[in-house]
């Protein structure tokens, strides 16, 4: 009985879903269906979307973040070569003075300093060597005779275990008064900071071309889908989620983003590899070697490839969550619309 | 289980009564109210034209029983659900069970006549074969069988209106609401409509159709809800 009842209920439910379209032929029209079934259209149309011009402005943002990126990668890893190259020596310097011998002086000081345990070398720079030094500043055809030259010790030192170099400038200074010792730890700090504040501003300057990049996809993000706020109206009336709706307009909007920030990503790592293609090749000039021993081969490591990924990761990232958070205070306002703003609830 | 704040949007129909408006009253910025005081019932299973002069705000009207306009005072419950105090992701909820054909159609231009009156059950995340047949016996059916492909910026005003009612319809609403629904089509089609519209409500749909066309209320002996001077008299 209970079953009867059951079906009965169902059976009128049932004529309650069904559209009465039967029960209405009418012989006015031609009602022969012509439809060739195509893959269903994108909610979002791809048209409105404004894309081309949007992804150009991602590439162009996305590629001078990810040179800014790679040039403060560049400049923390030179400045972090440039401190491990001084720190891993210490020189002892002996002035000149009459009827001194200094050459005994710098073999002294040299077995003075391998005697100190962190020590791995002691090099005596020689007078042919010593002049080579001085050359770019006094020229050719100097005569050491004429002129009180120091003569220096470059002591190398083991950077995980350095020596005692308080105890290695006595013991210096007690063996050898016109010697000193500069174990370079005044130029260390002052690299060191200069370091800290080149790495400091090229992150300031990252982090307002990523503000710039996030505010740009975001204007532009939102201009965008302005075009679209009647199709997100009609999407709303017809009953659709408000998460439906976003994801339709995310989805669309994170394809944007990432072919705009690859774009740009990948322009500025061909024009990193370009660069240090080209330092290689000028190696040999005096301007290539003067960047040399600044930049080293102009190279950025794998950290700042895998920066300039991310940062491609993120403003598909951002441009989605763009899309997301202006399609829902999109679809708030129309749930919340008022004929008078005046008013408060 | 529920935890925090939990709200279930009702399906209250034991009262017969789907939308109650008490003491609504609307204003567009400063401007004097042009609804007052409206207070009325659309029960289940109803049939009702909603008619008035031009500017006597049928469509304001319209607009609030379809929950995209708030009104500046009064309440309004759908379905048994205070839409003033109902969290905004249960809004679709209500907006399911209630077809709308909009004055100015409202149809996607970039999707065909067929995309888009399967649009509604799309976005429920029906899968497309699931209903096409339903889609395009329905199109047949408003005399558009032979154009499912069409993009509507090539379709005639009466065309237009045609796809509107049937992206209307599609999910069987509960309640109709149309506003000027025969205003773009010859007379025949407007009682072809008509009697679409009428055998829907015999089928416990609640149709409320906004129109000034006095030829067409003529034709059915239907409850009339007359807006003049922003108040509503109603002669069952």
């Amino acid at each position: 009985m209970t079953d009867q009842i059951t079906k009965k209920k169902r059976r009128e439910a049932g004529a309650k879903r069904a559209i009465p379209t039967k029960d209405l032929p009418d012989p006015r029209f031609n009602n022969e269906v012509v439809f060739n079934a195509r893959p269903t259209a994108p909610i979002v149309p791809t048209r409105r979307l404004a894309g081309q011009s949007l992804t150009l402005l991602i590439a162009i943002m996305s590629f001078i973040a990810s040179l800014t990126f790679g040039a403060v990668s560049l400049i923390d890893e030179s400045a972090r070569t440039w401190q491990s190259q001084i720190s891993r020596e210490a020189t002892i310097q002996i002035r000149p003075e009459e009827n001194f011998d200094a050459d005994q002086a710098l073999a002294q000081a040299r077995e003075i300093a391998l005697s100190f345990e962190g020590v791995r070398d002691a090099q005596v720079i020689s007078l042919d060597g010593t002049v080579e030094l001085l050359e770019p500043w006094l020229g050719t055809g100097l005569d050491v005779d004429e002129l009180p030259i120091p003569r220096l010790v470059i002591v190398t030192i083991d950077e995980t275990s350095p020596p005692n170099f308080q105890a290695m400038r006595e013991a210096v200074s007690e063996a050898v008064p016109n010697a000193s010792l500069d174990d370079h730890r005044a130029w260390i700090a002052r690299l060191v900071s200069m370091a800290r504040t080149m790495t400091v501003i090229g992150i300031s300057v990252l982090v307002l071309v990523l503000a710039a990049l996030a505010l740009t996809v975001v204007f532009a993000t939102r201009g965008a889908m302005a075009t679209n706020h009647d199709v997100i109206e009609v999407l709303h009336f017809v009953g659709a989620r408000s998460g439906y709706i976003a994801s339709q307009f995310q989805r669309r909007f994170m394809v944007i983003g990432l072919r705009g920030g690859l774009i740009g990503g990948v322009l500025a790592i061909v024009l990193f590899l370009a660069t240090s293609w080209w330092a290689a090749r000028n190696l040999a000039t005096v301007e290539g070697e003067q960047l040399a021993i600044l930049f080293g081969n102009f190279a950025i490591g794998p950290v700042a490839y895998a920066g300039i990924a991310v940062m491609v990761l993120i403003v598909g990232l951002l441009t989605a969550l763009t899309t997301r958070f202006t399609v829902l205070s999109s679809l708030r306002d129309i749930d919340e619309r008022r004929s008078d703003p005046s008013y408060e609830p | 289980m529920c935890f925090g704040a939990c709200w279930a949007v009702q399906d209250d129909r034991s009262d017969r009564t789907m939308i109650t408006f008490e003491n609504v009253g609307l204003r567009y910025g400063l401007e004097e109210e042009i609804l007052r005081d409206l207070t009325f019932q659309i029960p289940a299973q109803s049939f009702q034209f909603l008619t008035g002069p031009s500017g006597a705000g049928k469509t304001s009207l319209l607009r609030m029983l379809f929950m995209s306009l708030r009104p500046t005072r009064g309440s309004i419950s759908v379905f048994g659900n205070d839409i003033a105090r109902l969290p905004h992701d249960q809004l679709p909820l209500l907006r399911r069970k209630i077809g709308v054909v909009f004055q100015d159609f409202r149809l996607l231009e970039h999707l065909t006549i067929y995309e888009n009156v399967g649009l509604p059950l799309r976005v429920r995340g029906r899968d497309e074969e699931s209903y096409r047949t339903d889609v395009i016996e329905l199109l047949k059916w408003v005399g558009l069988g032979n154009r499912l492909n069409a993009l509507p910026p090539v379709l005639s005003g009466g065309e237009k209106q045609r796809v509107a009612i049937a992206r209307a319809l599609i999910d069987k609403p509960d309640i109709l609401l149309a506003d000027e629904p025969t205003g773009n089509v010859d007379p025949p089609m407007a009682q072809r409509l008509l009697r679409l519209f009428s055998e829907l409500n015999k089928l416990g749909t609640a149709v409320v159709i906004a129109t000034h066309d006095l030829g067409l209320m003529d034709q059915i002996n239907a409850r009339r809800m007359i807006l003049a001077n922003g108040h509503m008299d109603i002669y069952d």
